[in-house]
């Protein structure tokens, strides 16, 4: 490994490598994969100078600390949390310089579940399907950061913003997510479909990388029979046995037989990568 | 399905002869067309991709065919196209002749006994039966590179296991419902295990990285000592 390299030194309760994903695989059984929170994972590429498309490092909650081998800008958006180099606090939001050896240490998120990190040059790990992802479904890209791990860094451009702190959207006290109804709202009984969108919901604990797990009313279904598998969009309520609907996210499967009653608006999904499990939830028409 | 139009009710009837379309939107960005038969998804499907290569489609992100439906995923306009497809004239049977694939098969799985038992055939019957059906990929999902392939009369169609395994090997031929599938990698799964292949159904260092894709014709080929001729 050459020095364009960084070390995990923690490596976190779960960090990903994360770019725009692979799109274009779906018929294949390939999930797009990508960062859950696509705007963050954006801003951050582009405060350390990056391409849009350049990997970069998705936390859960518990952030992850490394230690570049060379010099390299780095910035931490998403998830609010504090920032240090070799302990001293730097900026969240905002590129900041690592000397080779420090210790860039990414803490725990003080909200919101999911901090990106980019490093000026983007995580070089070898491409699959045109993208660096992790796709934790189907288990495409690399492995899911392990503490010691080296991963290699690309060759930064130099051109890094000269910013402060660039403004972003605080995490939701409240997840509202609006929605179209369908494909197959007539599997559910309208009083049903009324009950999804107009009543309360919290994110449950055991969302993840594939789907947003809801707690709340039960959705009763009208038609009780199987459907046969198709295709899934990122975003789709599927209700399934247990009545309790699921937001499909990022990892999601490509083709499914639950119905789906509904699909959220796609500028609605990036809030829902950062709710934390209890937040309360609403889905709007 | 010529001259058909699109119908938003699920339960209008279906005209003698023609496949009826039915097009649901997707919330803004896709489409599900829904056909009636598994034919017709094959013959929209390889439309799409012509139409795809020739220009005359507007951009779309993914294109997934799975058991009645098409998505049509990345549209910027779903509304336009879902008007305009149900007019289509769409060719019965796909202009290119599809790609066919054999993989070598020994009819060795842990479920033939069972399978047996639901044909109501004696177990070396299994792998005649099975050899002699000649498959289609009639679209992917599970995993990257798993095929649902139909061929098999209809009679044969046999249930999920009651108990999933935990651990079904890699190159696992197996059967639920109307399809025969070939596990690409070791996963759970429920299916009926009757034979196993060394084929490589997936690796993403080879172009294409998928053996199997929608529309690929199959022949298992028997191989081994499991099968007496």
């Amino acid at each position: 490994m050459t020095d364009s390299a960084f070390a995990v030194f923690r490596s976190g309760a779960l960090t990903t490598v994360q770019d725009l994903g692979r799109a274009g695989h779906a018929h294949l059984g390939v999930p797009r994969s990508g960062a859950l929170d696509q705007p963050a994972a954006r801003l951050a590429n582009r405060l350390v100078g990056n391409a849009d498309s350049a990997a970069v490092l998705e936390t859960t909650l518990s952030g992850c600390a490394l230690r570049p081998r060379r010099n390299v800008t780095a910035a931490v958006t998403g998830a609010p949390c504090p920032v240090t180099v070799d302990g001293r606090p730097v900026a969240w939001g905002a590129p900041v310089r690592v000397p080779a050896g420090a210790l860039l240490d990414v803490g725990a998120a003080v909200a919101g579940v999911r901090s990106y990190v980019a490093l000026g040059g983007g995580i070089a790990t070898e491409p699959v399907l045109g993208s660096r992802s992790t796709d934790l479904l189907s288990g495409l890209g690399p492995a899911h950061l392990a503490d010691g791990a080296v991963l290699p860094l690309g060759a930064e451009t130099g051109r890094h913003a000269r910013v402060d702190t660039a403004p972003q959207p605080a995490p939701p006290a409240e997840l509202v997510l609006r929605v179209t109804l369908g494909p197959r709202a007539d599997w559910c009984t309208p009083q049903s479909l009324k009950t999804l969108t107009t009543r309360a919901y919290r994110v449950s604990p055991a969302s993840n990388r594939i789907g947003l797990r809801t707690e709340g009313p039960a959705l009763e279904r009208a038609i009780t029979g199987e459907l046969p598998s198709e295709g899934l969009v990122s975003g789709a309520v599927q209700v399934p046995p247990d009545g309790r609907p699921v937001v499909f996210l990022a990892d999601h499967p490509t083709t499914g037989g639950y119905p789906v009653v509904a699909v959220v608006r796609e500028a609605d999904l990036w809030a829902a990568a950062q709710a934390v499990p209890g937040t309360p939830l609403r889905f709007v028409l | 399905m010529s001259g058909t139009r699109a119908v938003h009710d699920p339960n209008s009837p279906a005209r003698e002869g023609a496949s009826e379309v039915t097009v649901r939107l997707v919330g803004e960005h896709a489409l599900l067309v829904e056909l009636d038969t598994g034919a017709a998804v094959e013959a929209l499907h390889a439309a799409l991709l012509q139409r795809r290569e020739t220009g005359d489609l507007p951009p779309v992100r993914e294109i997934v065919p799975a058991a009645r439906t098409v998505l049509l995923d990345g549209v910027d306009d779903p509304r336009a196209l879902a008007a305009a497809l149900p007019s289509w004239d769409v060719p019965a049977v796909p202009a290119r002749a599809p790609e066919t694939v054999e993989l070598p098969v020994r009819y060795d799985g842990p479920d033939l006994a069972d399978v047996a038992a639901l044909w109501g055939v004696a177990v070396d019957e299994v792998a005649r039966i099975h050899a002699e059906a000649e498959f289609r990929v009639a679209f992917c999902g599970f995993a990257p590179g798993f095929g649902y392939l139909t061929g098999l009369p209809e009679r044969y169609a046999v249930p999920r296991r009651a108990t999933p395994r935990t651990s079904v090997p890699a190159g696992s031929v197996a059967l639920a419902g109307p399809y025969t599938g070939v596990y690409p990698r070791s996963s759970p799964g429920g299916w009926q295990l009757i034979g196993s292949t060394d084929a490589v159904l997936w690796d993403h260092a080879r172009v294409p990285a998928a053996l199997l894709s929608p529309g690929t014709r199959v022949r298992f080929v028997p191989a081994g000592p499991a099968v007496r001729s």
